[in-house]
């Protein structure tokens, strides 16, 4: 009997896992033991972090695109259409259109998460971001036009994708404006939701006096309730008000209705065991990406050794044997801080990062990832 | 503390949830809840009690009692104008 895997969206923990997955077992998908199906919405794979450097002029929208097809292992079934539920009891997976549900033994979720700016009144008509192609092209041509004034980089939605591009954005646009003679005509303010510039720790204590150093105003305990395009005000939910004249935000996050609808996460993002990544709710499903609910940064690396485990052990459960794999939690980011340097943290579930001095050859080295990342999609780095 | 008389309006679960998490679910529930709502938040991090408290303050709300469960904390909040 041949077991069937699922894995739905392409993004970089589908497109990891499935490589990965058809690699290890590809013995078993030749002899017509196993079955991948990768489904996407969309034939484009996506890396978005990509999109952080668009409103610098620096990437396009474009940059961050390959077609699924250039990237998928040939043994992977790849299917192109939007699913629109799943059935844990009877183990299938539905879709938008005329295509007929799919019976999974195996179902993996990895459809990343959603930003809803609409979900805070008068956010997505007053203030810009650039999670996704349009926003952050929209986002170039706002900065490009702004000569003086008050930015504002507002961090509303957590968790997020990406840890820590909200502090890569001001820092780089105090660069970006120094280049062009005009820092002395704009102020820049960071809010962030808890009483420090970051939720970890260490990374907090990091950016605090380099934000400091850059001119760089935090206000924390910052959380906006809603936004006033008009006279181009934001309000916080305790009670403090802060005018801007360019509001670049960190939207709020969603995960899934699929999620919600199948009883797999009341929150939109799947109940999981951190180790082994099998949903709380539901036998044979899995997920990992910034869909899993897990107590680590919904980070692309985070997704890549999520999803390396991943295959592990599903190519063990497919071949009949006892899984052993487990994710421990490992995440590694860059972050750019401007003026053509970088630094980078790693942790795990255990262990919190250590960001070391920035450095020309770190930032170097995050432009050279860039463009390897596309072996990470492929699953050979 | 281990017991209260309180009850709560609203329970929001944030055991198992690293930092800072049980804040962000507090905050994301104080945003639309009506004034005079209790919220009970249920966390398991340590990091939580000192940090709500320190936000109830700064925001006008009030963290009226924390009970030490079996393996988690129930903070009460009271959310107001």
């Amino acid at each position: 009997m041949t077991e069937r895997v699922v894995i739905v969206g392409g993004g970089t923990a589908g497109s990891v896992l499935s490589n990965n997955l058809a690699d290890e077992v590809a013995a078993e998908i030749d002899a017509g033991d196993v079955e991948v199906f990768l489904v996407n919405d969309s034939e484009e794979h996506v890396y978005k972090p990509t999109w952080l450097y668009v409103p610098f002029g620096e990437k396009t929208p474009d940059d961050a695109k390959r077609p699924l097809d250039d990237l998928i292992n040939r043994r992977v079934d790849l299917v192109i259409d939007r699913v629109s539920g799943v059935d844990t009891d009877a183990e299938t997976v539905s879709f938008d259109g005329r295509r007929a549900d799919l019976a999974y033994d195996h179902l993996v979720l990895a459809m990343g998460a959603q930003v809803t700016p609409e979900a805070t009144p008068g956010l997505a008509e007053g203030g810009h971001h650039f999670y996704g192609p349009e926003a952050t092209a929209e986002l170039r041509e706002a900065l490009a036009e702004f000569t003086e004034g008050h930015l504002v980089m507002s961090v509303i939605g957590v968790p997020h994708m990406c840890p820590v591009a909200p502090l890569e954005f001001p820092l780089m646009a105090d660069t970006w404006l120094r280049e062009r003679g005009l820092r002395e005509d704009v102020d820049i303010t960071y809010t962030y939701p808890i009483n420090r510039a970051h939720g970890i720790e260490s990374v907090a204590e990091w950016a605090g006096p380099l934000m400091e150093a850059r001119d760089i105003a935090v206000e924390t305990f910052f959380n906006p309730e809603r936004v006033d395009p008009d006279d181009q005000v934001v309000h916080t939910v305790e009670g403090r008000e802060l005018s801007y004249d360019l509001l670049v935000s960190i939207p709020p996050h969603d995960g899934s209705d699929i999620v919600r609808d199948a009883g797999l996460g009341d929150d939109g993002w799947v109940d999981v065991d951190p180790a082994t990544l099998e949903a709380t709710d539901a036998e044979n499903v899995y997920a990992l990406g910034d869909i899993a609910d897990l107590p680590t940064s919904k980070a692309g690396s985070a997704a890549h050794y999520a999803a390396t485990s991943l295959a592990d052990r599903l190519a063990s459960v497919v071949r009949g044997e006892r899984p052993t794999a487990e994710y421990d939690g490992k995440t590694v980011c860059f972050i750019e801080s401007g003026d053509d340097e970088a630094t980078y943290i790693a942790f795990d579930y255990e262990a919190e990062p250590t960001p070391k001095p920035p450095s020309k050859l770190i930032h170097w080295s995050k432009l050279g990832y860039n463009q390897s990342y596309w072996l990470t999609a492929r699953g050979v780095l | 503390m281990s017991d209260t008389q309180l009850d709560a309006d609203v329970t929001v679960n944030a055991v198992g949830s690293s930092c800072p998490g049980p804040m962000m679910d507090l905050i994301g529930k104080a945003k639309h809840v009506d004034p005079g709502t209790v919220i009970r938040l249920q966390s398991s991090n340590e990091g939580t009690e000192p940090d709500v408290a320190e936000w109830a303050e700064k925001s006008g709300n009030e963290l009226i009692e924390v009970v030490d469960r079996d393996g988690h904390w129930d903070l009460y909040v009271r959310v107001n104008d």
